[in-house]
């Protein structure tokens, strides 16, 4: 190993990065976008999770109780028939008829309308006997500030896989690996030239797009700044390899690109950057074990959200690392020049 | 001279193709070895041999005289016939590039003497000019200052006068003593830059020798070729021709007879036409296909 041939390497490559402002832009801008997105679209002061048609009831004084339920959007309705196919068709809840009778339509079939009409039962009934409520408080979470480890980790993902992979097939496809292996340049030397390059970039990325948003969502930090370079380190260097994995052979970009969104997909949707797991099948909760994003996210937001310490994530840190090592491994084996 | 590198009985095989198939040959020091055949004939699969880039499934390849071994890659310079370079890099910043990657590199400005790129060096690599792109990768070929120089197909795709201007710069590289190793499908390259060739079709040498040399051997000196029309109808061809399709053809060592002849039977000579063989004629004479059809 020439650290003067590995250094010249990582400059060259490094080079092409910050000179390409295209990619450059896209690679710092559209995480802030993503996460700014999510603010805004979650930026409600609170999200109603149900619907519930109201016909009649205007004189305040006759007001029920349930009409104060919170996260209900309550939405007057001026024609009965119609506001009962709503009902059928699921676009309200529930429907109440304050006029007199008073009386409430709901599907059988909607989950959504059983737990309504508990709801508004509960409403007109007194507390259940011997249950004590037991307020669970604690410092408010909003939706963006659960999202953004995700979106982060997401973004460390697609610059690690995309920037590695995709670019190796490239150069395979147009010659310029052809033209390295001539020289005294190893196999060896070329992949932790490529490793280093793409963490500089990953890291100094993130350090951007984590500063930017937390100017704008002014979003929680709770944990160590420590633990939590760490956390992205390892798992850069998991789907770093991951990527050089994929690209140890191929020679077709198209191939590369497929097989990148092949392990990318996944990724996205099962390792809980967007929703929470629990609960879901669990076949998909045991692959989303497997899942190099899956770690880091849930690392990432224990330390930003909860406040974990270094030692708190090492179980997943050592996965990341673990896991690095074994792809690299392998690709190191199975890396062809041409 | 003692032979710089010796090529014995190499076998490369693909499926379904032996794309090398039992070539020999050995390249003296100093000099400009050409290998010369149409597209497919195995020339570039030959050099990638030679080069190190791909391995042979049969033969033998010794350098000075000994198998070659990893610091073989720092005397050699090569220059491919695709090659992409990284893109977002000027040409000073390519150069610097390939010699770190050598332990030790010929200096900077000697190289763009040589290479005729004092004008480019800031240029993005991205926007030269084919020739201009070709000094820059003949540069780098040469970044490590090697003994043994690899181009393989250096001018195809340049203009007329880019090639003519490459073809200065390898004598250039020539002079200063470095042995030379070319493929070419041009056969005037062959025969302005070349001591020896060989001549290859279906990956095998079908001769071999100095351009002059196999041009006298199989050819006499020149062709000389009149219109058929100019003849009288009576009386048969002047000695020596013989009919070919429009034209009546002489192969001659001795022109001046041919002349006389024609002149004394006071012929119109004025679609007259003399010419000497080429090598795409020898081409054609030993494998029975013209060199730009594969």
């Amino acid at each position: 190993m020439s650290l003067k041939r590995i250094l010249a390497v990582v400059v060259a490559r490094n080079r092409e990065f910050y000179r390409d402002k295209a990619g450059l832009g896209w690679n710092i801008f559209m995480p802030v976008v993503m996460v700014l997105g999510f603010a805004f679209i979650f930026s409600g002061p609170e999200t109603d999770l149900f619907k519930v048609g109201v016909i009649g009831g205007t004189v305040d004084d006759e007001r029920p109780a349930f009409l104060d339920t919170r996260h209900i959007r309550f939405v007057p309705q001026q024609d009965e028939a119609e506001a009962i196919e709503k009902v059928r068709y699921h676009r309200i809840d529930l429907l109440l008829d304050l006029r007199e009778p008073k009386r409430y339509w709901v599907n059988e079939s909607s989950p959504n309308g059983y737990v309504v009409e508990r709801l508004l039962l509960q409403a007109h009934s007194e507390p259940p006997v011997g249950l004590k409520r037991e307020p669970v408080s604690g410092r408010p979470v909003r939706y963006v500030d659960w999202v953004l480890p995700g979106v982060l980790a997401l973004n460390v993902m697609f610059s690690s896989l995309w920037g590695v992979g995709w670019v190796i097939v490239r150069y395979r496809k147009n010659g310029v690996l052809r033209r390295l292996r001539a020289t005294p340049l190893s196999a060896g030397e070329f992949l932790v030239a490529q490793i280093i390059s793409r963490l500089l970039v990953v890291t100094g990325v993130t350090v951007l797009v984590f500063a930017g948003t937390n100017a704008l969502l002014d979003f929680p930090m709770r944990g160590s700044y420590a633990a939590l370079a760490l956390v992205f380190l390892a798992g850069a260097i998991s789907l770093i390899s991951l990527g050089l994995a994929v690209s140890a052979r191929v020679r077709s970009e198209e191939l590369a690109d497929g097989l990148l969104n092949l392990m990318s997909w996944p990724m996205m949707i099962l390792s809980g950057v967007w929703f929470s797991l629990e609960g879901t099948n669990i076949w998909a909760q045991r692959v989303a074990e497997l899942l190099p994003l899956t770690h880091m996210v849930d690392a990432a937001r224990r330390i930003m959200l909860d406040g974990a310490g270094l030692a708190e994530v090492g179980f997943e840190i050592g996965i990341l690392l673990i896991l690095g090592l074994v792809l690299l491994t392998l690709s190191s084996r199975a890396f062809r020049w041409q | 001279m003692p032979a710089l590198i010796e090529v014995d009985n190499l076998i490369k095989e693909y499926p379904g193709v032996r794309a090398v198939d039992g070539i020999s040959f050995c390249v003296e020091e100093g000099a400009c070895f050409g290998l010369l055949g149409p597209n497919g004939a195995g020339k570039t699969t030959t050099l990638e041999i030679l080069e190190g880039i791909t391995d042979a499934d049969g033969g033998r390849i010794r350098y000075r005289g000994t198998a070659r071994d990893d610091s073989y890659r720092e005397i050699i310079g090569i220059q491919f016939q695709n090659t992409a370079l990284q893109d977002f890099q000027t040409v000073r910043e390519a150069l610097h590039l390939f010699a770190s990657l050598y332990p030790r590199h010929r200096p900077f400005g000697e190289l763009i003497e040589l290479c005729n790129l004092g004008e480019l060096l800031d240029r993005d690599t991205r926007k030269l000019s084919g020739g201009q792109r070709q000094r820059l990768l003949l540069a780098i070929a040469l970044v490590n200052d090697p003994d043994l120089v690899f181009l393989d197909e250096p001018t195809t795709g340049l203009d007329p006068q880019s090639r003519r201007n490459f073809w200065a710069l390898i004598e250039g590289i020539r002079r200063e003593g470095k042995t030379i190793l070319l493929t070419t499908h041009y056969m005037e390259e062959a025969s302005v830059l070349c001591d020896e060739i060989a001549i290859i079709d279906r990956g095998r040498i079908v001769e071999q020798g100095a351009p002059e040399d196999l041009l006298s051997q199989h050819f006499p000196r020149a062709l000389v070729r009149i219109p058929l029309h100019v003849l009288p109808e009576t009386g048969g061809l002047p000695s020596g021709f013989e009919a070919r399709g429009e034209h009546a053809i002489a192969a001659t060592d001795d022109i001046e007879a041919i002349l006389a002849d024609l002149h004394r039977r006071e012929l119109a000579l004025d679609d007259l036409h003399i010419s000497t063989p080429t090598l795409d004629d020898l081409f054609l004479k030993l494998t029975g296909h013209g060199l730009r059809e594969s």
